[in-house]
């Protein structure tokens, strides 16, 4: 543990600790540029100059290791002159465009010149120009402004794990690039803006659109994965335009998928902002009042087992818990929120849960991938495996489908007989799951979309009993959801109950006229023609698959639009907040159900959000503590039987266009037309 | 504002190595430890530069590039950082002329001039029959024997207009004139003859 004085103040830190991360410690602020916290230190910017005593020049502080008596001084004249120095060279051909620049205002550039730069420039010669880049759908180039930090270079290589950003040339000719003139086929590519310090990689979607500091900034959750990854939503009057990631360790730490970021700009097209009713086989626009009362005449003195619910993957927990009471007090145990068709047990909490938790993915040595392609289903999640891959001594496994990963994986089978070899101790990997430390399984979705789901629970909770995944400390059994209003629907119970139907069973009975009215609560995704002649009413945001088949539509509110809570595949809730009010005539979901509720005499008894979330507990004690996870005890679950030996498939094709906020993105339709052939172009097996 | 123009270069479709430079560039490979083939990027670049008349194509840098399996932007950065590497065709003879300091003061100028008057072109451009590239070169390291021309992989030291002329009327010919000292010195011994040390000097035969 070296011991350092640092402008006087002595402190004593980690071996291996560099001089600007001490400083930072102390509350001493260094600038710099090529320094990321996240990224390898190449100390090339060379802003973070400090003065070392008995060294003869000033040294970078990132790369330089703390050592035992060090005496560093970082507020000397020999400093600023430094800094000074390296600012005007940075200066020397970085325009001066401040006033057209998407970065201006959040700039580091802009910032540290001001607050460590000369108050005029000295030079006075001819300023290099740089052609600009093409990087995709995503990322806007204006390569004259880089100042060659090479974050972008760092990002794209370790964190991303896509080769495709490099250096070329040298000296005063050099320039970032790609290999050549490709988009970047990342599922992450929007992080590369982000750490750029300068303007010469922007959002393109966001380009010359709002300024920085004419937005309002609220704090929120994204819904678009199951990751539950923080973001912040930036509003400018009551339209939303752009959304950005925040630090949250346990999760996303700083970065945010390009779905996440660039699928807000769905948020304005295709909304449902009135409600309608179906009059002569035609939507027609309607009252609340009418809506309300076409329901209500429908629904009049019809059976509960005749009436059926099916939740989306967007739904928040509020509406959720309400449509659950709301369809107990009309009679129905027909409920289910796996709109896939993913079946599972739902009984045990553990064996639908993240167990090991995102941030616990860097303390296993070995994971198997079973029936899922992180990459595609949940991007940061893939980002934390590759993270673990990067420190070393890490062994992949994967189990159906052949995913292009950004880290090295051995392909053991496709179906569940590979999972039952590994049981039964066949093959090597078999042995090196045995004598894993701490051994993950991660099931995904593409495991449980088949008949005998339920099985294959079993089979891989057999799985990660044999190989000892589940011991004191440790839970490697891991469930990957996609959506993000499943695990918060299965812990209040949205899932059929005594005697009820699940999906298959509702889509059975409306077709054949069993079910008479089905109750879609932002749910797109299913088959619709199977429907059969049920009248179908759909609450959402967007007119999608189930606005369309619709006879009356209740417009509400997208994730941006309402308070609301959500909970990861973690198993950890967390509040989304509202930013900008619903559009037209749209409400709060919850709301929506409450008032629907008074209309057909059953009526829901909370008025305010605080009495929803009050019976969420009430339901679930986990609802009681948001942002941390509960762990869940292990039991048993799942129903041991034959299995089929069908393959695993990934339930998401397209990464871009899941669900009906990204399905009405036009960033997301060109990013699915580029990027998608260019990520299968660039995995290790692609 | 300056910037860097690229003149569009015609881009040969495919490159491989020839069967005998496969087993050069597998041996070139085998001399770096498992998982560090990476490193044997520069030599292999070279072979590939040499089997494709001295000039790397694209598809080179990208045949490279799979062949060590490395990301391709990695090949094209090491090949467009080096001047060694030709990134667009260049003639029979890459004739090399340095211009730094002390070649300058022993009379580089006059190289050049030898150089562009014989071969009809200015610095950086490639004759019209494709016999001879012209280039000006920062220091090659050898300024005791200034001034030096770099032909290929041979160095020409002491070299005067004259020499140049001669060397270049040798190689439209196809002859390869001798490489080293144009003036017949012996490495970089004074050009004179022994000048201290002479009574240690072996006795010289008596003529």
């Amino acid at each position: 543990m070296p011991k350092l004085t640092i402008d006087g103040i002595e402190i004593e830190v980690e071996a291996g600790t560099s001089v600007l991360q001490a400083c930072e410690q102390l509350g001493i602020e260094i600038p710099r540029f090529c320094y990321h916290e996240r990224l390898s230190v190449p100390a090339n910017c060379r802003m973070c100059l400090v003065e070392m005593e008995r060294a003869p020049k000033p040294i970078a502080a990132c790369a330089m290791p703390c050592a035992d008596g060090m005496v560093i001084k970082t507020d000397t004249p020999t400093v600023h002159k430094a800094r000074k120095g390296v600012m005007e060279f940075l200066l020397i051909n970085h325009p001066l465009d401040c006033p057209i620049c998407d970065q201006g205002g959040e700039c580091d550039l802009q910032d540290q010149a001001v607050a460590y730069g000369m108050d005029k420039g000295r030079y006075t010669e001819a300023k290099r120009a740089v052609k600009d880049k093409y990087m995709g759908p995503v990322i806007k180039t204006i390569m004259t402004r880089c100042i060659h930090c090479t974050r972008c270079v760092r990002f794209i290589n370790e964190i991303a794990g896509v080769p495709a950003l490099g250096g070329v040339f040298r000296g005063e000719h050099m320039e970032i690039t790609t290999f050549v003139e490709q988009a970047i086929g990342s599922e992450m590519a929007g992080n590369l803006a982000d750490v750029c310090p300068v303007g010469a990689l922007t959002h393109k979607p966001y380009a010359f659109t709002a300024r920085p500091w004419e937005l309002r900034k609220t704090e929120s959750v994204d819904v678009f994965d199951a990751v539950g990854s923080n973001i912040r939503v930036d509003v400018r009057g009551p339209e939303v335009m752009r959304v950005l990631p925040r630090v949250n360790e346990d999760i996303n730490e700083e970065w945010l998928s390009d779905k996440s970021r660039y699928a807000c700009d769905g948020l304005k097209r295709q909304r449902l902002d009135r409600p309608y009713v179906r009059k002569n086989g035609k939507l027609q626009p309607a009252s609340w009042a009418e809506a309300f009362t076409a329901i209500a005449a429908k629904l009049k003195g019809l059976s509960g087992d005749r009436i059926a619910a099916i939740t989306g993957d967007l739904v928040d927990v509020e509406s959720v818990t309400a449509l659950k009471d709301l369809m107990a007090a009309l009679g129905s145990a027909n409920l289910d929120c796996r709109q896939d068709g993913a079946l599972y047990d739902t009984s045990v909490r553990a064996g639908y849960l993240f167990n090991s938790t995102i941030a616990g993915i860097e303390q296993a040595d070995v994971i198997l991938l079973v029936g899922t392609n992180p990459r595609h289903e949940a991007a940061l999640v893939n980002a934390r495996i590759r993270k673990r891959y990067l420190q070393g001594g890490l062994t992949v496994g994967v189990i159906g489908g052949n995913p292009s990963l950004n880290y090295p994986a051995t392909i053991l089978g496709n179906g569940p007989a590979a999972v039952q070899a590994l049981i039964d101790g066949q093959g090597d990997f078999a042995a090196v799951l045995k004598n894993a430390k701490a051994p993950l399984i991660i099931v995904g979705q593409g495991a449980f979309q088949r008949p005998d789901a339920l099985a294959v629970h079993a089979l891989v909770r057999q799985l990660a009993e044999s190989v000892g995944a589940v011991r004191e400390g440790w839970n490697g059994f891991s469930m990957l959801h996609t959506a993000a209003g499943r695990v918060g629907a299965l812990d209040v119970g949205f899932v059929p109950g005594p005697g009820g139907r699940d999906l298959a069973g509702i889509l059975d009975g409306a077709s054949k006229g069993a079910i008479e009215v089905v109750f879609l609560l932002g749910a797109d995704e299913i088959d619709t023609a199977k429907l059969g002649s049920a009248f179908v009413i759909y609450q959402g945001h967007h007119g999608d698959a189930g606005a369309h088949r619709a006879d009356v539509i209740l417009p509400g509110a997208a994730y941006t639009e309402k308070n609301a809570t959500y909970v990861n595949t973690e198993g950890r809730p967390q509040l989304g907040r509202l930013a900008v009010f619903p559009p037209g005539e749209a409400r709060e979901d919850w709301k929506i159900l409450r008032a629907l509720s008074d209309v057909l005499g059953h009526t829901l008894p909370y008025d305010s959000l605080s009495q929803v979330r009050a019976r969420m507990v009430e339901i679930n004690p986990v609802f009681a503590k948001t942002n941390t996870v509960v762990p869940a005890p292990w039991q048993s679950f799942g129903t041991a039987g034959a299995v089929a030996d069908t393959d695993f498939v990934s339930p998401v094709a397209n990464f871009f266009m899941t669900d009906p906020i990204s399905r009405a993105s036009a960033t997301m339709a060109a990013c699915s037309e580029t990027v998608q052939p260019a990520q299968e172009r660039t995995g290790t097996h692609g | 504002m300056s910037a860097a123009s690229a003149a569009p270069i015609q881009e040969p479709t495919s490159f491989a190595f020839t069967p005998e430079n496969l087993d050069r560039a597998q041996k070139i490979i085998a001399k770096y430890p498992a998982g560090r083939q990476m490193s044997a990027v520069m030599p292999l670049l070279d072979l590939a530069q040499r089997q494709n008349d001295g000039w790397l194509p694209r598809v080179a840098m990208d045949y490279v590039a799979d062949l060590l399996k490395m990301p391709r932007i990695k090949a094209y950065e090491v090949a467009t950082f080096y001047t060694m590497y030709n990134l667009s065709p260049v003639g029979k003879h890459v004739v090399q002329v340095c211009t730094t300091t002390p070649c300058w003061l022993r009379g580089s100028d006059d190289v050049v001039k030898a150089c562009e008057d014989k071969m009809g072109v200015a610095l950086g451009e490639t004759s019209a029959d494709g016999r001879f590239t012209l280039r000006e070169v920062e220091c090659l390291g050898a300024c005791v024997n200034a001034p030096i021309v770099q032909i290929g992989d041979d160095f020409y030291e002491d070299v005067s207009p004259q020499h140049m002329t001669a060397i270049i009327d040798a190689l439209t010919r196809g002859e390869k004139p001798a490489a080293g000292s144009q003036t017949g010195r012996q490495a970089s011994c004074p050009a004179g003859g022994p000048t201290t040390l002479k009574a240690f000097a072996a006795p010289q035969a008596k003529e």
